[in-house]
């Protein structure tokens, strides 16, 4: 369910790392609790984030929700597919709804997050 | 948590379950875009039995509800529904409603959930002077809802009351897969419909028979969630967001329900002054120009100055846009005015469109 290669912050976003490049989304469990996402909010090419600082927002019917940036870094590219079809969150969370490239600041930062069977451990912990 | 008596139905049907104003009920099973959309396009099945019964019975009774209440009701025939509301002596909401006149003596209140016990409280404390016996038989009512183009068809095999017969706003007594029970051409949501009450132990039995019924025909069982964005698009009030003590009966737009000529009520003096020398302010629908969604509590911007709050506002799943309801200064509600919501950092355009947003077409 969850892809190994990924990393998983404890705000349910993932990172898949390609040399200097961060891809980044928010996990599986993240849409199921969100519901059907309609309003997807992007930053701007050039951004610099720090860790956990706020990307932008995803809005489902009934809620905003913030996203957080797992990893710091400047945005090189966002995907612009989700302006027109925000329900690929929905559909493939860890995939065609991936939500934006960073160019890696501080490869260090991966550090701290979790991999997939303790992201999943942790969501088992969660249910509690 | 109160439970209604299909609690396990929706924990079956995979509900995703929150609490509501007390109560345990389904927010979405399938989605709220889907089942939005069902409703729109066939039909969907609602458990609003947590809703609020209050039953006037009496000499009294007629009298008692023209003084509580805007509307007229003395023009209602018996199994005749109208749309009302409990006013305050300022002409503003305890609730919105609607009155069901079932006898000369007898007269049946629907009040939202809510408000259920803050209604019969107001109810009680306005009984002296009055022959007439005030009872919440709340609990003792399940009430479903079965909405959309399709609901006549998947409703009639399973009762024996004619339904090509009920006209909008009527209720006939029959049986429901043989439960006795008052079924209304009523809703919430802006399509075609009927509500169904009923006090024996196990509607599950009802609700059962309407989804198999349905099936074929494209029915969703339908959550809170999108019960509120049905009833957004076809400009519903919902208290608390768009109604309530601070909102006059006239500022909500709801001139249609005040019948002055049917004499005093509680808040007509106000009302009446209101109507002769203009209103303060309006609630209008919006639709959104920028990209973005206006939710209640968001600042509303005139000429840079803050006037309002958005009251509703949601991203419509049928009409495919952000609409919302807010109340403007009355030189300011024209159709195709323009103002600014603010949104988080940003200020996104939005301008006054006429409602309902969405009207059937059938």
């Amino acid at each position: 369910m969850y892809p190994q290669d990924f990393y998983y912050s404890q705000d349910h976003e993932w990172v898949q790392v390609k040399g200097d490049r961060a891809l980044v989304g928010i996990t599986e469990f993240a849409q199921k609790q969100l519901g059907d996402v309609v309003y997807v909010e992007l930053p701007a090419i050039g951004v610099q984030l720090t860790v956990h600082q706020t990307i932008g927002s995803i809005e489902s019917v009934k809620a905003v929700s913030e996203v957080f940036s797992p990893v710091s870094g400047e945005v090189v590219e966002v995907n612009a597919e989700l302006n027109t079809s925000p329900e690929l969150v929905n559909q493939d969370p860890h995939g065609k709804g991936w939500i934006l490239r960073l160019k890696i600041k501080n490869p260090a930062d991966v550090q701290s997050l979790m991999k997939a069977a303790e992201y999943e451990k942790f969501l088992e912990g969660l249910a509690h | 948590m109160k439970i209604t008596r299909l609690n396990s139905n929706h924990k079956k049907l995979g509900a995703k379950m929150i609490e509501f104003f007390g109560w345990e009920m389904p927010v979405e099973y399938k989605g709220i875009i889907d089942e939005h959309n069902a409703v729109r396009t066939a039909a969907g099945l609602f458990d609003v039995s947590h809703m609020g019964e209050i039953m006037i019975t009496g000499k009294d009774a007629l009298a008692f509800v023209q003084h509580l209440t805007p509307n007229d009701a003395s023009r209602l025939a018996q199994n005749q529904v109208q749309y009302t509301a409990l006013t305050t002596p300022q002409g503003t909401f305890v609730d919105d409603m609607l009155v069901y006149c079932l006898g000369p003596e007898r007269y049946l209140l629907v009040v939202n959930a809510a408000n259920t016990d803050k209604d019969f409280r107001w109810v009680v404390g306005h009984l002296a002077g009055f022959e007439v016996k005030a009872e919440n038989l709340s609990d003792s009512y399940s009430q479903l809802a079965l909405q959309g183009p399709r609901a006549a068809e998947i409703l009639q095999p399973l009762t024996d009351i004619r339904l090509d017969g009920m006209k909008p706003f009527w209720a006939a007594w029959g049986k429901v897969v043989g439960i006795d029970s008052l079924v209304s051409r009523t809703g919430y949501t802006g399509e075609d419909g009927f509500e169904i009450y009923t006090t024996v132990s196990e509607p599950g039995r009802i609700w059962n028979a309407v989804l198999e019924s349905g099936r074929p025909r494209g029915i969703l069982p339908i959550g809170l969630g999108a019960r509120d964005t049905l009833r957004l698009e076809a400009k519903l009030m919902l208290y608390g967001n768009d109604i309530d003590d601070k909102t006059t009966v006239l500022e909500a737009d709801l001139k249609w329900i005040v019948k002055f000529k049917k004499g005093a009520f509680l808040g007509s003096d106000i009302l009446l002054k209101q109507s002769e020398e203009g209103i303060p302010r309006k609630i209008v629908g919006f639709e959104l120009l920028d990209r973005g969604i206006a939710r209640p509590h968001y600042p509303v911007f005139v000429g840079g100055e803050k006037v309002a709050e958005v009251r509703s506002g949601t991203f419509a799943p049928y009409l495919k846009k952000s609409i919302g309801l807010v109340y403007l200064p009355l030189e300011k509600t024209d159709i195709g005015t323009e103002f600014e919501i603010g949104i988080r950092d940003k200020k996104v355009k939005a301008k006054v469109i006429p409602t309902p947003f969405y009207k059937r077409n059938y």
